[in-house]
C-alpha cells in the first residue's frame, strides 16, 4: 500500500533569512474569503494559509491535530472534540468551540448558500432545502463540544482539515461578505494588512506571532500572485520575479527539468481523470455495455499518451482514486482492464456487436477553453485504431455548455470527467461521483453493489476495514466502468535558486511554512 | 462646428442603447448555466445553485433582466460580478491600466510609425526604403503572441532589462515592453500608410509649388508633404484607439496585465452580463469619442474640410 509519493526531507532545515518573503502563484478568489464559500483551488491556499482547523494535513495527506486536543468516537457516530488551549484569532478573540459550531452552523444553513454546505450534510439536523438548526453539533464547554453524525462514519475526522471546517471570529457573523474582503483567522500566516487582497492582483501574508500549531513559517510571509496564464507566471519564474510556481504551463512541458535543474516537481497529485459514458445512450447499459465499456478502455494506450502528449506529466490510472490517497491501490482485481489490451478489446468489442450491432460514431465531448483537445483526439485515436470504429472529440466552446449538457443528460457519447479531491480520503473520490443520484453523477450509473460497499466503507469502525470495503467497492466500478479511468495529473512545480525546502503537499500546492529564502 | 459636434454627441445616446441591449442578448444567449459553470467539477448542493441564480436575477426572463440593469445604470449601480465585486470597482480597476498602455502604445506606434514611413517614403528605392518594408511586413504577418513571447524571453528573461510581467504599481517604465508589443501591428500599418501617402504627395502639384517658391526642404516636407499626407493617418489612429483598448488581450496575458481586455475575456466565458454589457458601453463611447475627434482633426489638416451647420 502506498500512502503518498512526495519527495524532499521530512525536518526541513530551518535555515535562512526569517523575514523573507516567498511569492508564489495563485489565481483570483472567486468569491469573498470565507471558509464554507471558498470551494475553488485559488482561495482554498490562501485559506490553509490564513485558518488552522481541528486538523491540518502533511505532505502525505496524513490528518495531525492542530487545533484539536483529540477527537474520538466510540462507535464512529458520536465524537467529542476536545481543543488545546491558548489559540487566538489574529483580532486577539479566543479559539473556543463555539468558533467551530458557529462557523459549522453557518456554513450549512440553507438560506446562506454557502458553496461547501454538503460537507456538513451527515451531521444531524443537516437540510438540504429548509433552514434547520445542526441539532448534532453541541457545544459543552470553551474547549470541548460534541458531534452527531446521521449515521457512523471511521474516517469523518480526516476531512476537517477541509477549509469548509475552519473556525471564524464572532466579528464573521455581523457582515460576512465585509468579513471575506479582510479575513480575520488563526493559521500560520495573517493579511499583511487591511486590504491586502488587491483583486486580480495578489495578496499578501506575513506570519501569524500567535500562531502556534504544527505549521510555523520558517520564513516572513508569502506574496501569492495572480496570473491569468500560466505561461507569463513562468517567465516570471525564469526573469528571477517569482520564487515558487506549483504548475507547469504546457508550453514550458519539455524544457522545465533543464530551466530548472534539480529545482523541479513532478509527481502524482490528488486529481482523478477520466471519460464517462453514459447509461441513458443506446448501446452502452447492461451486458452489451459492460462489454463496450471494457473494450474502449482497453483500446486506449495510456502509457503512450502520457507520455507522448503529457511528455510524463501524467500517471495513467490503476483506480478510481489516486495514488497519494490511503489506501490506494495499483492491483485491484479487474484493473487489467486499465491496461492497453488490443486483443482483448477487438474480442470484446465484437462480443458486444453479436448482442445489437454498433453504427455510427462515437464522440467524446469536452470543453475547448480546458486546454483537452490534444489528450481527446488521442485517445479517440487510440479506439479508432484499435477497434476500427469511427472515434474523434467532440469540443463545446466552454465549461459551462459542456455542463450543461450533462446535466440535461443530452450528450451523444462519453464525456471527459475530472475530480480534485477536497480532503485526502477515497470517499470523496467515489461517493460523489458514483453513488446512485449523487451530485456529479450525470451518468446515471446505479449499483446497489457499489452502493451498499460504499455505505459499509463509511459506518466501518477502523479506518483498514473502510478501506477494505472501498477497494471493493472500487473493483465493482471496475466491472462496470462507468467511467473510464485515464490517468492522474501530476503535479509540476519549480523554484528559483534563491529558495530552499519546498515540499509539495497531498493537495498540489507546496507547504509554504517550510519554504526557506537566502 | 458646434452644433455639428453636438449632434455627434447625440447620436451616442441610440447607438449606446442599441449596444447594450445587443451585447446583453448576446451573454444572456451563450449556452449553459453561468452559476452551475462556476463550481467546475465540484457541484454545491441544487438549493445553493437556485439561490444563487435568484440573488443574480438569471431565473428572470432577458428583458427583465436586461431592464434590472439598465434600471441600476441610472442610479449609478452597474451591478455586481459572480465573485460578489461591484462592476464599478472592477472597470476603476482595469480601465486606467489599459488606458495607459493604450496610450503609450499609441505614442509609440504614431512617432515612430510617422517618422520611419517619412523617410521611407522620401528614400523611395533605397535601402533604408526596403527594410522598413521588410520589417514591417514580417510584423504584420507574425501574431501577435509570438512578438510578446519573443520580446519578453530576450529582453526580459535572457537580458534583463525589463521586468518579466507588470507589477502591482504598474510603473510607465515596466508598461514599455508590452506597450511596444502591443504597438508592432499598426506601427507596420502606420509605416506603410504614411510611406504610399508621402510618395503620392511629393508628385503633387503643391510641392512642386512649393519646391518651384523656393522654399527650403524641410519646410516642404514638413508642411506641405507630411500635414497633407496625415489624413489617412489620423483615421487609422481614432479606429485604433479602440481596438488598442480591447484588443490588448493577448499583450494583457503575455504580460499579466490586469486590464480591460482580459476582464471581458473572463466575463464573457462565465456568462457575467452586467460586467460585460458595462465595459462594451464604456468601449462604445470610446470609439464614438474617438471618431468624433478624429472628423474634427480632419478640419485641422486640411482646410479644405469643413462641416457645415
Amino acid at each position: 500500500m502506498l500512502s503518498g509519493c512526495a519527495s524532499g526531507s521530512t525536518t526541513p532545515a530551518k535555515t535562512g533569512d526569517t523575514a523573507a518573503i516567498i511569492s508564489t502563484n495563485g489565481s483570483e478568489p472567486q468569491k469573498p474569503l470565507i471558509t464554507t464559500n471558498t470551494t475553488e483551488t485559488g482561495g482554498g491556499k490562501i485559506m490553509t494559509s490564513i485558518y488552522a482547523g481541528l486538523v491540518s494535513y502533511d505532505a502525505k495527506g496524513e490528518g495531525k491535530n492542530e487545533v484539536a486536543k483529540s477527537i474520538s468516537a466510540d462507535d464512529a457516530q458520536h465524537w467529542t472534540v476536545t481543543l488545546n488551549t491558548g489559540w487566538k484569532f489574529t483580532n486577539g478573540e479566543a479559539v473556543t468551540s463555539k468558533s467551530f459550531v458557529d462557523a459549522w452552523n453557518y456554513g450549512a444553513k440553507f438560506s446562506n448558500a454557502q458553496s461547501a454546505s454538503y460537507f456538513f450534510d451527515d451531521i444531524e439536523g443537516f437540510s438540504y432545502d429548509a433552514d434547520t438548526e445542526l441539532t448534532g453539533l453541541k457545544v459543552v464547554d470553551d474547549s470541548t463540544f460534541t458531534v452527531t453524525l446521521a449515521s457512523p462514519e471511521a474516517d469523518w475526522p480526516l476531512r476537517l482539515g477541509y477549509t469548509a471546517f475552519m473556525p471564524l471570529p464572532s466579528v464573521a457573523f455581523t457582515d460576512m461578505a465585509a468579513f471575506g474582503e479582510n479575513p480575520i483567522g488563526n493559521g500560520p500566516y495573517m493579511l499583511a494588512k487591511t486590504g491586502a487582497w488587491e483583486h486580480n492582483v495578489k495578496i499578501d501574508l506575513k506570519t501569524n506571532p500567535d500562531y502556534k500549531g504544527v505549521r510555523t513559517p520558517a520564513n516572513g510571509g508569502l506574496s501569492i500572485v495572480f496570473y491569468s496564464s500560466l505561461d507569463s507566471a513562468y517567465a516570471d519564474a525564469q526573469g528571477g520575479n517569482l520564487d515558487v510556481l506549483d504548475a507547469v504551463p504546457d508550453s514550458a512541458f519539455a524544457t522545465y527539468q533543464t530551466d530548472f535543474p534539480e529545482r523541479f516537481v513532478n509527481q502524482p497529485a490528488a486529481i482523478f481523470q477520466a471519460f464517462n459514458m453514459p447509461y441513458y445512450l443506446e448501446h452502452w447499459s447492461g451486458e452489451e455495455g459492460k462489454l463496450r465499456r471494457a473494450a474502449i478502455s482497453m483500446a486506449i494506450d495510456r502509457k503512450e499518451i502520457t507520455d507522448v502528449i503529457f511528455q510524463g506529466t501524467r500517471t495513467p490510472a490503476t483506480d478510481f482514486t489516486s495514488p497519494v490517497i490511503a489506501g490506494y491501490s495499483d492491483a485491484l482485481k479487474g484493473a487489467d482492464v486499465l491496461k492497453f489490451n488490443k486483443e482483448q478489446a477487438v474480442k470484446d468489442w465484437a462480443a458486444a456487436d453479436a448482442i445489437s450491432p454498433y453504427t455510427g460514431t462515437f464522440d467524446i465531448a469536452y470543453n475547448s477553453d480546458g486546454g483537452h483537445a490534444g489528450w481527446v483526439d488521442a485517445v479517440a485515436n487510440s479506439i479508432k485504431n484499435t477497434l476500427g470504429i469511427n472515434a474523434v472529440g467532440k469540443p463545446y466552446a466552454t465549461f459551462k455548455a459542456a455542463l450543461a449538457d450533462r446535466k440535461a443528460k443530452a450528450l451523444t457519447g462519453g464525456t471527459r470527467a475530472g475530480w480534485q479531491g477536497d480532503y485526502p480520503s477515497m470517499y470523496n473520490f467515489l461517493a460523489p461521483l458514483y453513488q446512485t443520484g449523487a451530485g456529479s453523477n450525470y451518468e446515471m450509473y446505479a449499483s446497489t453493489e457499489f452502493d451498499t460497499l460504499l455505505k459499509e466503507g463509511a459506518a466501518a469502525k477502523s479506518v483498514d476495514d473502510a478501506t477494505a470495503k472501498y477497494q471493493a467497492a472500487q473493483e465493482v466500478l471496475l466491472k462496470d466502468l462507468p467511467s473510464i479511468p485515464l490517468w492522474y495529473s501530476n503535479v509540476t512545480g519549480i523554484w528559483s535558486d534563491k529558495v530552499q525546502n519546498v515540499v509539495f503537499g497531498w493537495d498540489s500546492v507546496p507547504l509554504y511554512n517550510e519554504i526557506t529564502k537566502g | 462646428m458646434l452644433w455639428y459636434t453636438g449632434k455627434r454627441l447625440l447620436q451616442m445616446i441610440p447607438v449606446f442603447f442599441g449596444a447594450t441591449f445587443l451585447i446583453y442578448f448576446m451573454v444572456f444567449s451563450l449556452p449553459g448555466d453561468p452559476i452551475a459553470a462556476l463550481f467546475g467539477d465540484r457541484q454545491p448542493a441544487p438549493g445553493v445553485i437556485e439561490q444563487l441564480r435568484v440573488q443574480y436575477h438569471l431565473d428572470q426572463p432577458f428583458i427583465v433582466q436586461y431592464f434590472i440593469y439598465i434600471g441600476g445604470f441610472f442610479h449609478g449601480d452597474l451591478g455586481t460580478t459572480y465573485s460578489g465585486r461591484a462592476v464599478s470597482d472592477v472597470m476603476a480597476a482595469a480601465f486606467p491600466i489599459t488606458a495607459r498602455l493604450a496610450l503609450l502604445a499609441l505614442f509609440f506606434e504614431s512617432v515612430a510609425g510617422i517618422l520611419v514611413g517619412l523617410v521611407a517614403g522620401l528614400r523611395k528605392g533605397k535601402l533604408f526604403d526596403a527594410s522598413a518594408l521588410v520589417v514591417s511586413l514580417l510584423l504584420i504577418s507574425v501574431p501577435t503572441f509570438v512578438i510578446g513571447f519573443i520580446l519578453q524571453y530576450v529582453f526580459a528573461v535572457k537580458l534583463g532589462w525589463a521586468r518579466t510581467t507588470v507589477s502591482s504599481e504598474a510603473p510607465l517604465s515596466e508598461l514599455i515592453l508590452p506597450a511596444i508589443v502591443l504597438a508592432s501591428v499598426s506601427f507596420a500599418y502606420i509605416v506603410r500608410l504614411t510611406r504610399a501617402s508621402v510618395s503620392e504627395n511629393l508628385g503633387a502639384d503643391f510641392v512642386r509649388t512649393a519646391t518651384a517658391k523656393g522654399l527650403s526642404r524641410r519646410r516642404v516636407v514638413t508642411v506641405h508633404v507630411l500635414r497633407n499626407s496625415l489624413v489617412p493617418v489620423v483615421t487609422f489612429l481614432g479606429v485604433d484607439l479602440g481596438s488598442l483598448m480591447v484588443g490588448a488581450i493577448v499583450t494583457e496575458g503575455i504580460f499579466n496585465i490586469n486590464g480591460v481586455g482580459g476582464t471581458v475575456y473572463k466575463a464573457i466565458k462565465l456568462g457575467e452580463g452586467p460586467t460585460v454589457v458595462s465595459f462594451i458601453a464604456v468601449m462604445v463611447v470610446i470609439f464614438v469619442l474617438a471618431n468624433l475627434l478624429v472628423d474634427l482633426l480632419y478640419a485641422a489638416l486640411d482646410p479644405r474640410i469643413r462641416y457645415a451647420k
